[in-house]
């Protein structure tokens, strides 16, 4: 399933969002949506895009959109593919686009569900690593050593301190036929992965890292190039399931040391060195198994 | 106006753009064409979307670019500089 | 033509179910719900109803995916109740604030703690102010009618608001009586197929549950309140509707029995009404003029109506299966308050009885037209919130 990316569709299909500028969630949106074509029906949940689209005077989309409450997302989707299977509406591709507290926490039943049941449809999870919408609180997502509004740092050194969920592998054990990791900065492989999850016989699985200016705490022109690194250092991987194969879709030659990610970024600041190293050892560790 | 309940129901016809978002922004992007290759990377990787491909050259849409300067930053041919905006068209 | 059936509240509604042809069911099981979703699984199964049931993993997915397929323009169809209803709770302001006719049977049944399964109308009453219809029926007959009636006034263009058929949870769900049973062709003259006001559309995209901020909201909320409006009037003249194709009749707001000469009147909802007119039956044989007024609709609640149905009695006594905490039951709150704005001035009592099953029997109902005498007799002299029956002082 390649991409040309020279021969994209020009009609921009979210247009005029109230995003931050530099958001990365509107780039993982706005390339989902190019790779997706018109014949689309999005479902959105409580998060940064959803507040950035759908609140009237401003509705950014040119394709129905339909907003769901926060737990339920998967669900309505369910009955949105259900539906318009019932109306006799043919090829549409139904996408779920949410955050990551939408996808790992408080949406993670309910995706649960819809997976188990093997309806039709793509989730987004765009993962910009917190509930960003809300400002900046940690969620089952957010990497070790973050600094969120509820990982405050202060003076416990209260900083992030759980891993992030495996998603990939919880997605994996419900048997959907096709799962992958993408970032934004990988367009070209992010939007090849979106096309094969729209044509899998069943539920696809998407998860794009989605750099957030506000929230990690960078200049909002250096966002493609954080989402680069994170797949430069090894710490986050572009990967696919397909019908129950794993392959890393992208294998750097040569792992750039981790600091060059964490230090460009201020949710990353209280971390010291002994932290950062303690990062490095387990990318090594997963590297390890990887390679 | 006189309502009946059959008014205001919270779904309605999209788009609706209202607000120009390029009253955000404080710097825009310079494209030189001499100097641009036509890569577009800077049109896949705009948040918004506000890089038009035309014929004669990139254009931004200034009615919606907020002056992130990705744009600038993924140039590979420096054929984009960041200057000074107040966002006013 | 129709037929003669031996049906239990969940069987006959879910028969009703069947008839009104939703094109998706999404429930999830709870006791005494099960039977309903079971007989529509089995009819789907069997062909006999063309819907597609959605296996969902809890109730709040049901309200859900029913919210999902009523997007895409289905007529759709869930049941729950208690813990269950609670749950999807968050989901019952937006499926009713979105304007989409779901129809949903709760089997009432009593909220935890202490952990229960039996009767009584807390879970259903805690959810009034969500903007659903509740209707409250009293036998199994009156459940099939009403889910009948439930699509036609849900679906009409001026209402648009989902609707809770509430049936008590065993006493009625599980039941049986003989009940008539429509033939389709029947059901197809009274209920015309959902011709949806707001469906998924790719050649006109939309929005579908926007956001507005401040300056925009209160209109939306207005709008509901003038659907409910609509449905005080649209709630009798489907019931008469509906007498004309299958000449049955439960009452449209409410029904009165005797309230029209009665001293004291017993205000009820479910299935307790036919033991309180049995009990006012053998008042009435001795001399007493005794009433009851039943509430089939609670939410909209029909002031008017409870006000005229009242207006001569000297005593009320209101029976709540349920219980506002920190004030007293909610049925006898607004039933109060329809006194209040109509100017009568009864001696009122609120009877808290029945919570989790706790049977009312006739000597419960008796005493309670006691206690309105007494009351009658020495204005101001009644406690005016009674629980009945309890085991302590």
């Amino acid at each position: 399933m390649m991409i040309d990316m020279k021969q994209l569709p020009t009609e921009e299909l979210v247009y005029g969002s109230l995003a931050c500028a530099g958001c990365g969630g509107l780039i993982a949106l706005r390339l989902a949506l190019k790779a997706l074509g018109k014949n689309t029906v999005i479902v959105t949940t409580a998060c940064c895009l959803m507040a950035v689209t759908t609140f009237y005077p401003q509705l950014a989309f040119e394709i129905p959109c339909v907003t769901s409450v926060f737990a339920g997302t998967a669900a309505v989707i369910s009955g949105v593919v259900t539906g318009l299977k019932r109306k006799g509406v043919q090829g549409v591709n139904v996408v779920g686009f949410a955050g990551d507290g939408g996808t790992v926490d408080i949406g993670l039943q309910a995706l649960s569900g819809a997976m188990e049941r093997g309806e039709k449809f793509v989730w987004i999870c765009y993962d910009n690593e917190a509930y960003m919408n809300t400002g900046i609180q940690r969620s089952g997502s957010t990497p070790v050593g973050a600094l969120t509004t509820t990982t405050p740092g202060g003076k416990k050194a209260m900083w992030e301190n759980r891993p992030k969920k495996d998603m990939l592998s919880i997605v994996m054990a419900h048997g959907i036929p096709y799962a992958a990791t993408a970032s934004i900065a990988y367009p070209k492989d992010y939007m090849e992965k979106i096309c094969k999850a729209a044509a899998a016989p069943g539920p696809a699985y998407i998860q794009v890292l989605a750099p957030c200016p506000t929230g990690w705490g960078y200049d909002a022109d250096q966002t493609v190039e954080v989402a680069r690194l994170a797949v430069q250092t090894g710490m986050w991987i572009l990967a696919e399931y397909d019908r129950g194969e794993f392959r890393l879709t992208h294998r750097p030659s040569k792992l750039k040391p981790v600091g060059e990610y964490l230090l460009k970024q201020g949710r990353f600041s209280r971390l010291g060195i002994e932290g950062g190293k303690a990062i490095q050892a387990d990318v090594d560790i997963q590297w390890k198994v990887y390679r | 106006m006189k309502a009946t309940s059959q008014d205001f129901i919270p779904h309605m016809r999209c788009p609706l753009r209202t607000m120009n978002t390029g009253s955000w922004r404080s710097q825009r992007p310079v494209i030189e064409p001499g100097q641009c290759n036509r890569c577009l990377l800077c049109w896949i990787f705009c948040p918004e979307g506000a890089i038009r491909k035309n014929p004669e050259g990139l254009i931004v849409d200034l009615e919606y670019c907020k002056g992130c300067g990705i744009c600038a930053h993924e140039c590979r041919k420096g054929a984009i500089t960041m200057v000074e905006d107040e966002g006013v068209l | 033509m129709g037929e003669r059936r031996f049906f239990n509240g969940n069987h006959a509604l879910a028969h009703a179910v069947r008839l009104a042809g939703p094109e998706v069911v999404a429930a999830y099981p709870i006791t005494p719900q099960t039977a309903i979703i079971e007989k529509l699984a089995e009819f789907i199964a069997d062909d006999q109803l063309d819907a597609d049931f959605i296996k969902v993993e809890s109730e709040h997915s049901a309200l859900c995916a029913c919210f999902g397929a009523a997007c895409a323009g289905c007529r759709v169809f869930t049941a729950t109740c208690s813990q269950g209803l609670v749950y999807m709770c968050e989901m019952l302001p937006y499926v009713s604030s979105n304007r989409f006719p779901v129809v949903m049977a709760v089997a009432n049944r009593s909220l935890a703690a202490p952990w229960t399964m039996w009767c009584d109308h807390q879970d259903s009453i805690s959810m009034r102010d969500h903007g659903w219809i509740q209707l409250y029926v009293e036998d199994a007959q009156e459940a099939l009618d009403t889910c009948l009636q439930a699509y036609r006034l849900a679906e009409d263009p001026e209402v648009l608001t989902p609707v809770m058929v509430c049936l008590d949870g065993f006493t009625l769900s599980h039941t049986d009586e003989m009940v008539d049973l429509p033939a389709p062709e029947e059901v197809g003259r009274f209920l015309p197929p959902y011709s949806p006001r707001h469906a998924i559309n790719l050649s006109e995209p939309a929005t579908f549950s926007i956001g507005t901020p401040p300056d925009c909201y209160m209109e939306y909320k207005y709008s509901q309140q003038l659907a409910m409006e609509a449905a005080l009037s649209k709630i009798p003249q489907v019931a008469g509707e509906f007498e004309k194709c299958f000449h049955r009749h439960h009452g449209g707001l409410v029904k009165e029995y005797h309230c029209a000469d009665a001293d004291l009147i017993l205000v009820t909802m479910g299935s307790v009404t036919g033991t309180a007119r049995f009990v006012a039956e053998n008042l009435r044989s001795k001399g007493k003029r005794a009433g009851v007024l039943k509430v089939r609709s609670f939410r909209p609640f029909p002031i008017r109506e409870i006000a005229s149905a009242l207006q001569n009695a000297r005593g009320v006594g209101v029976l709540d299966r349920d219980c506002s905490f920190g004030n007293q039951g909610a049925l006898g709150t607004e039933v109060k308050s329809a006194l209040f704005e109509s100017g009568s001035r009864p001696q009122v009592i609120n009877f808290i009885a029945g919570l989790s099953g706790r049977d009312i029997r006739p000597v419960d109902l008796e005493k309670m037209f006691t206690a309105l005498e007494e009351a009658v007799a020495r204005p101001g002299s009644a406690s005016p919130v009674n629980f009945i029956g309890l085991r302590c002082e």
